[in-house]
């Protein structure tokens, strides 16, 4: 029965939210983009491209530069009846909306008793690439962890983005969606209109024995390529994909953990502080009896992103570098 | 300046609901300082607006029941205004589950969704742009709402302000900016935080309408914002409503106000909203027992109030945790 299907269509992460926000906005009329550069220009990484001709200047808002307005009146929207998707056009200037972010939309459901909610998205890019430089390449996830009533997600790929931006955009609570640069041209399987991927739940990319390597956004596919390279030398990694950075499922985690009895944490933000030394924490916590191995940390060290290409992919950990930290994790 | 010249002439039927909403919430403020003293509120956080009442009052009156209003941590007097309930306000600064916010947002958060209220803040700013989204979206869905921003001098310097009036200016959103200008941001004067005193001024370099107005008098407020809010109603884009009023007491319980002389007090003093309307009332032939008639109504309400939140059980551990989400997690596992 199989011989007639197609081969699963192919499409890049881009034309994936593309499709997440397409779908949305098809179905309810009570969402609409606001952010800089989303409608003429289509959106400074080209995500909402084609969306102001398709739904026009009443769904889709070009917005002066003035961040904390884009995400504030985002939240004012949502609270009277709106479901908005903001842009804003690089994770560093979050710094500018934070306020909005944290004391605003992160409390008002909560504050208010009950009384009001904040249905809406926050869509921003981060990390290395393009030589960004210092104030266009942080990954700053570990800031928004730390705020409790913030969703917080940060997808690895095509099917997971749009999965996860579509119950993102039908979830009440404001969720901050990190895209990565480097993940834009990045292409795989296709998901259907119907798809969707929870809040809150890794996954596991691959299965392993010997050690669980956790990851999420871009260093998933770091990760994936050195559980490939370890494999050749025998040994077997699990490749967990947090997908959700906030609420942590820690349950995926240490369940991986609890079969492998080792855990190698890899990301891109810098190292102090960053996400890992919370799930190492956790896991010294609740597994201790059953690691096989100290919990091991692998992030780009606590620098200044400089604006170069080459320096930037020194600093932060390769697929080389994971592989050598999991060796030296299953001998040790 | 374009504050009217003369007082404007309302019905006496206005000016009699003008002034009840005056004492309400002068009576009401000086019941929750009594109750602040006496230990008696959840919270040591407390700033009440006495003196500046006539704000509240003028602007909420030419409200219609679909608008929305946005407020400061200096937002007793807005929340009554807007027809928040005296017991929800009085359960609120007692910590109750009947609170407003459950218990949760004592003095500085108040809400009442069901009156358009939309929820006062203690980010100084914070909450304008909130408010001009809401009238983005009223403007987007072409839904004949007007919204009102209640928020101080000190905001003003704050860059979401620039941001927010700036938008709703090019976007021409039916919004009503009202700065409550009580000359003071906690000890820095006006004069110490603006070249430009004038709020008119500064509305006119961000194209949209600006007026200055007398706070202490509830008629010259309700007849500025009856024109703002005519004018977002209409379609013909926001104002930046500038009210000169002042804060009798300080900032909050902890502030003696001794940056201020007192002369500068007594003079404002001289200018309390609720005494110029009992004398324009008076002035109609309104007698000495109509306002004893008001003020044992106020007082009643607001013992009854007092007593309906000391029978609500206090906001507790065992529900500390809900809300913080509003979708809950894990349904697809």
């Amino acid at each position: 029965m199989s011989a007639t299907l197609a081969p699963p269509r192919t499409v890049t992460y881009r034309e994936a939210l593309r499709e997440g926000l397409f779908e949305e906005m098809e179905a309810d009329d009570r969402v609409i983009l606001l952010g800089e550069d989303v409608g003429r220009y289509g959106g400074a990484y080209a995500v909402s491209r084609g969306l102001l001709e398709r739904f026009g200047e009443h769904r889709v808002i070009d917005m002066p530069m003035s961040e904390a307005l884009i995400v504030g009146a985002a939240l004012g929207a949502a609270a009277v009846g709106a479901r908005p998707v903001a842009e804003i056009m690089y994770m560093d200037f979050v710094t500018l909306v934070m306020d909005q972010l944290v004391n605003q939309a992160a409390k008002l459901h909560y504050m208010f008793g009950g009384q009001l909610t904040a249905p809406m998205v926050v869509r921003v890019q981060q990390g290395i690439g393009r030589g960004a430089g210092s104030q266009h390449s942080q990954s700053l996830e570990a800031w928004f962890a730390h705020v409790p009533g913030l969703k917080v997600v940060a997808p690895s790929t095509p099917a997971d983005a749009k999965g996860l931006l579509k119950s993102a955009i039908r979830d009440d609570d404001p969720v901050l969606f990190i895209e990565h640069k480097g993940l834009y041209a990045r292409k795989g399987e296709a998901a259907g209109p119907t798809h969707t991927v929870p809040i809150g739940l890794a996954d596991v990319k691959r299965s392993g024995e010997d050690l669980t390597i956790v990851a999420w956004s871009n260093m998933v596919h770091t990760a994936l390529a050195a559980a490939e390279e370890l494999a050749r030398e025998g040994v077997s990694a699990e490749v967990v994909d947090l997908r959700t950075i906030a609420p942590l499922d820690m349950a995926t985690v240490l369940a991986s953990v609890g079969r492998t009895g080792r855990l190698l944490i890899v990301h891109e933000a810098v190292r102090t502080a960053g996400l890992g030394a919370e799930i190492a924490a956790e896991t010294a916590e609740r597994h201790h009896g059953q690691l096989r191995a100290p919990v091991r940390r692998l992030a780009t060290p606590d620098v200044v992103l400089p604006a170069n290409t080459t320096l930037e992919r020194e600093l932060v950990p390769d697929a080389d570098a994971v592989v050598a930290a999991a060796r030296d994790l299953v001998r040790s | 300046m374009s504050t009217p010249d003369s007082t404007p002439s309302v019905d006496p039927g206005t000016l009699r609901r003008l002034y009840h909403g005056l004492v309400r919430i002068r009576r009401a403020e000086e019941s929750i300082l009594e109750l602040l003293l006496k230990n008696r509120l959840s919270s040591t956080m407390c700033h009440v607006s006495i003196g500046q009442e006539a704000v509240a009052v003028g602007v909420c009156d030419v409200l219609a029941e679909q608008d929305y209003v946005t407020s400061t941590h200096r937002g007793h007097g807005h929340f009554l205004a807007r027809g928040g309930a005296m017991s929800a306000l009085m359960a609120e600064l007692m910590g109750r589950q009947a609170g407003a916010c459950r218990g949760r947002g004592s003095s500085m958060h108040l809400v009442d969704a069901s009156v358009g209220h939309l929820g006062s803040n203690a980010i100084v700013g914070g909450h304008v742009p909130i408010a001009t989204g809401a009238a983005l979206w009223a403007a987007l869905r072409g839904q004949p709402r007007v919204v009102a921003s209640f928020f101080g001098d000190g905001a003003t310097s704050e860059g979401i302000f620039h941001e927010s009036v700036n938008f709703a200016a090019v976007a021409r959103l039916p919004i009503v900016f009202v700065v409550e200008n009580n000359q003071w941001a906690m000890s820095l004067p006006w004069s110490r935080a603006t070249a430009q005193p004038s709020i008119a001024a500064k509305a006119q370099a961000y194209g949209l309408v600006g007026v200055d107005v007398d706070g202490q008098d509830v008629l010259a407020v309700r007849a500025a914002a009856e024109q703002a809010v005519g004018r977002a109603r209409a379609g013909a884009g926001p104002t930046l409503l500038g009210v000169q009023t002042y804060r009798f007491l300080g900032h909050s319980r902890a502030d003696p106000s001794s940056y201020r002389d007192t002369t500068e007090e007594q003079r404002w003093r001289a200018r309390d909203p609720v005494l110029i309307t009992r004398e324009q009332l008076a002035a109609t032939g309104v007698g000495d027992d109509w306002f004893a008639t008001i003020d044992r109504e106020v007082h009643a309400e607001i013992a009854a109030a007092i007593e309906a939140a000391e029978a609500s059980p206090p906001a507790s551990l065992d529900e500390v945790f809900s809300d913080i989400y509003a979708t809950p997690l894990g349904g697809n596992r």
